[in-house]
Order: structure tokens, then C-alpha cells, then sequence
């Protein structure tokens, strides 16, 4: 393969920090974070040529997103895999640059999950109104109530089954994440809470409580990709794109381990195209859709053992100070999560890797290198997962 | 005694007609490939291994274990918001392939993974009948 680290930078970021907006379209909050991460950057409209987005609103297409910004670019990408899909973005994002297709492209998301009332995980296929069922796979499927949180439930309790993972440990997931949510004055939640809290708060699919369960909030964001040439010129250090992964895993026809995630798939590809280890990793952003999505992702990325996520995830690891620090801006569980998340999975790792935080607890110190994996779907099902490793400059 | 069927109702296309019209007659059918001989759920026109063309409706022995469960306790869904607590789960056919369903005429807590289990029917409409697995009897 052609060697394509540190082809392209993220050279501007923005996160809209609102986590209810009523009063704000989609379209809206895209549109405001776009402006401000292209000042970010120090780059205009002009600039442009590259546009990203995904949805799940078919209202929220790439179509409707360039009419909104009037603007006319060359390159459109709407891949739509779920939470993960900014992971993908970034990644098809650096082969058009690399490939001279374009020199700037914006990835940007939004979403009025929280105050369009949408019950992401346990509205079950009547959250999206009369359910007409596809022929497959859903006519096999959503005949027994499948929602987003059982199907990670089921993981869970044979991740418990074989594996001897306890609720606690799961647990020690949302007591990490509500740590560094505690550091980030735009989080949602950000009061300290303990195991018992995690395991004591109420049964939404067993084994999972409600808070292994990510939030529902409004949001978005945006960020800027740019060519080594434009990256040299911008107003930001640039954050280099060393490796990136894409896969997407499913049920294999009913046979497929469901225990392995897509990770499992895209990991290897990241690492190997950025040539680096998992020791050289500083921090990782993890989507945490559940606890049980980060003790299978920190496995299946290779950061532990398949089966030894849940004493890995123990013991305060995961904070900042600990052998691997996730999720510093509080993630899903705890600061936000607008329907996908994988965005916002970009912007703190670009944070990080800038030291935006120095001098403050929810900096890693020397941050050099950081691990995004974004998941979309539903592990158990069918899901995607992207890698991304990124490097200071 | 009819109740009307408020749960969500499959769609027949003509690759999985076969199926939902063997389920009306009480039985539970699979696919096997003919030319590579491997089972595959959820039925489909081609088989899903080899890509090749020839995959035929075989009887399931109708038997199996849970591999994986969750009781569910909140889904907003018409038809399942009534019926919570109720058990989801991943069941291995004896054939090898894995399937969705709920397990049911049991109580939930008594699911375990490895649990033996058999399919059962349920009327939804005069053209749709659903399976579902019970403990083995
Ligand atoms: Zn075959």
C-alpha cells in the first residue's frame, strides 16, 4: 500500500457545546460548527472542496447540508454506518487528499436527539414510527423486541458467561468516564459517582443498569482535514493522520463469533499502516455506548486479551494518570452523545494532542499519540468500527 | 378468544416465502447450500458462504441452546411495552446457525446460557405465524 501517513492533518476543530437546543436545526448546528472550525484553522469557505457528513435523517444528506452553507464542493461523502461513520469520514477524507482530489475537507455531524425525544436505545423499531419491516433482515429479527441496549446486553452476559466479567467492573467503565466529565465544564453530567451507584441504578436490560447506558443529548460538531501544504500555513499545529481502519462485522450467516467485535478487524489495519504499537498509544477515545462497548473495543483494538477486558478496564486505568486514559472529555456515558458520537471522539484527541489542557487534570501529559475507534450499530448484530491514529505534530 | 396481533408483523418476499409459509404449518425450516453443504440463517436467495445459487429449504430439528439472552425491561415499542419483563436471546440451532427470538412459557429467570430449548408457534395473523423457542421439554 502506498504510505499514507501524515498525508493529510486535522487542522480545525469545533464542538457546538450545546446539549439542548429546541430552539436550533440540525442543519443549524452544523452550519455554526463548520464557520467556527474553519476559523479554527484559519481557513475560509473557499478553501473547501471536501464535504462529509452522516445521518440518520435522510433530510440531513449531504444535498441539503452543501444548500444550507451555499456551498459547491467537489468532493461528497455521506457514508452512514453508525456512530462510527466520522471515523470512516476522516479516513476516506485522507485518501482524496492523498489522492490530489481535494486539499480541504470538513467532516461535521449534528443531531437533536434529546430534544426530538428520541429513545435511541430502547425505542425499539417503533422509535422511528409504524414499523414496515424489510423482508430481511429485520422481518427475523424485530419480531421479539430487539432494541439497541438488549442486543449490547446480550454481549454482555456472555462476555459475563465465559469470561467471569462482573457487573463492578463494568461499572468501573461510567465511574472513569463521570471522572473526566467532572474536569469538563460542558459535560451533561458531572457529579462523581461510584460503582455502587453504577450497580444499584435500575435494570434497563439485564445486565446492563441505566447508567452503563450512554446519555441522549443534543450536539454537533465539525472538523477540518487539510493536505500537508494547506496543513504548514494553518493557524493550528497540525494533528497528523498516521493509520486508519475501517470494517464493518455482522452476523456471518449465524455463525460469526459475535464475540469478536469489528475491531477485531480494523485494528490490525490501523496499527499496520501507522507502524506503531499499542505502548506508543498515549490516550484512546473509545465509543462508550455502554460500559460493555469499552471492555470489548479495548480487547478487540488488542489493548488486552479477549476475556480480560473487565480487570483492564478496573483500578482506575482508564483516568487520566492510569496505564491508558479514555474518554477525557467525560464520552457518551457521561458529557454527550447526539444519536452517533464518533465525532467528538476526533475532537478530543485533537485536543489532547494540541495540550489544550495543560495545566489541568484532564490533560495526559506529553500526549504524542492517540487511538480513536469509533463503533456504529449494534455489537451482537450488525455493527462498523473504525480506527484512527493520530500524532502530534 | 382473539386478541389482535399489535406486535410488528414480518414482510413475505419471495426468498424467504418458503419459510413463513412452513411456519403456518408448524414447522421450523432452515437453508443448507448444495454446493458447499453449509447451513445459513437468516434465509436468503444465495448462499451466503459460497455465493452460489443452490440453497434448499431442509427441516431444523427445531432444538437447541441459548447462547446468549437479555431480559429487557424497557422498550418503547407497541406490543413489547405491554409485555416487559420479557426474554431476548440469541438461540444455536442444533444445525450450527443462530437465531433471534424470545424465549417464552418460562420464567425469566430461569434462562441460562446452554439451556436447552425447542421451538413453539404462535399465531400472529391468518397468514403469519411466528416461531419461538421453550424450555426442551
Ligand atoms: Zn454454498
Amino acid at each position: 500500500m502506498v504510505d499514507l501517513r501524515r498525508a493529510a492533518a486535522i487542522v480545525g476543530i469545533h464542538e457546538h457545546v450545546t446539549r439542548y437546543a429546541p430552539d436550533k436545526s440540525e442543519l443549524q448546528i452544523q452550519g455554526e460548527s463548520v464557520i467556527k472550525a474553519l476559523a479554527d484553522a484559519g481557513l475560509t469557505k473557499d478553501d473547501v472542496d471536501g464535504l462529509f457528513t452522516a445521518s440518520s435523517s435522510a433530510r440531513n444528506s449531504g444535498m441539503n447540508l452543501a444548500d444550507y452553507l451555499n456551498m459547491y464542493p467537489s468532493y461528497v461523502d455521506n457514508t452512514t454506518v453508525g456512530g462510527g461513520s466520522f471515523e470512516f469520514h476522516l479516513s476516506h477524507a485522507l485518501t482524496a487528499i492523498a489522492a490530489g482530489r481535494i486539499n480541504v475537507a470538513v467532516i461535521t455531524y449534528s443531531s437533536l436527539a434529546r430534544s426530538g425525544g428520541v429513545s435511541v436505545g430502547t425505542g425499539g423499531v417503533g422509535r422511528f414510527g409504524h414499523p414496515v419491516l424489510e423482508p430481511s433482515p429485520d422481518s427475523f429479527e424485530e419480531l421479539y423486541g430487539m432494541t439497541t441496549v438488549g442486543l449490547y446486553a446480550m454481549i454482555a452476559r456472555r462476555h459475563m458467561h465465559l469470561y467471569g466479567t462482573t457487573a463492578e467492573q463494568l461499572a468501573e467503565v461510567s465511574v472513569a468516564m463521570r471522572h473526566h466529565a467532572s474536569m469538563n465544564p460542558e459535560a451533561l453530567f458531572r457529579d462523581p459517582i461510584t460503582v455502587e451507584d453504577v450497580v444499584g441504578s435500575r435494570v434497563i436490560s439485564d445486565p446492563l443498569h441505566l447508567m452503563d447506558c450512554c446519555i441522549i443529548t443534543d450536539g454537533g460538531g465539525a472538523v477540518v482535514v487539510a493536505s500537508p501544504e494547506v496543513a504548514r500555513n494553518c493557524r493550528r499545529t497540525p494533528v497528523w493522520v498516521l493509520g486508519t481502519g475501517e470494517a464493518i462485522a455482522h452476523q456471518g450467516a449465524g455463525k460469526r463469533d459475535l464475540m469478536y467485535i469489528a475491531a477485531h478487524q480494523s485494528s490490525p489495519r490501523a496499527f499496520e499502516m501507522a507502524g506503531v504499537t499499542h505502548d506508543d498509544i498515549d490516550m484512546a477515545m473509545v465509543y462508550d455506548s455502554f460500559t460493555i462497548t469499552v471492555v470489548e473495543t479495548l480487547e478487540d483494538l488488542g489493548f488486552c486479551k479477549k476475556g480480560e477486558g473487565g480487570e483492564f478496564v478496573s483500578g482506575g486505568r482508564l483516568k487520566v494518570g492510569g496505564g491508558l486514559p479514555i474518554n477525557t472529555d467525560g464520552g457518551g456515558l457521561s458529557s454527550n452523545h447526539p444519536g452517533m458520537r464518533g465525532l467528538f471522539l476526533l475532537l478530543e484527541a485533537t485536543r489532547q494532542l494540541r495540550h489544550q489542557f495543560d495545566g489541568t487534570g484532564r490533560q495526559v501529559p506529553n500526549c504524542q499519540l492517540a487511538l480513536a475507534h469509533g463503533t456504529g450499530g449494534a455489537l451482537g448484530s450488525r455493527h462498523s468500527g473504525g480506527t484512527v491514529i493520530l500524532a502530534r505534530d | 378468544m382473539t386478541t389482535a396481533w399489535n406486535k410488528p408483523l414480518p414482510t413475505v418476499a419471495g426468498e424467504t416465502k418458503a419459510f413463513w409459509d412452513s411456519c403456518r404449518r408448524g414447522q421450523l425450516v432452515i437453508q443448507v447450500c448444495e454446493d458447499c453443504g453449509e447451513y445459513q440463517w437468516y434465509p436468503r436467495g444465495i448462499c451466503a458462504n459460497c455465493w452460489g445459487e443452490n440453497v434448499r429449504w431442509v427441516q431444523s430439528s427445531g432444538r437447541g441452546t441459548v447462547w446468549t439472552y437479555t431480559v429487557t425491561y424497557q422498550n418503547r415499542t407497541p406490543g413489547f411495552a405491554e409485555m416487559v419483563p420479557y426474554v431476548l436471546a440469541l438461540v444455536e440451532l442444533e444445525e450450527g446457525v443462530r437465531m433471534f427470538t424470545n424465549i417464552i412459557d418460562c420464567n425469566p429467570r430461569d434462562v441460562h446460557i446452554g439451556m436447552p430449548v425447542e421451538v413453539t408457534f404462535q399465531t400472529a395473523t391468518p397468514q403469519i405465524t411466528i416461531p419461538y423457542f421453550k424450555p426442551a421439554g
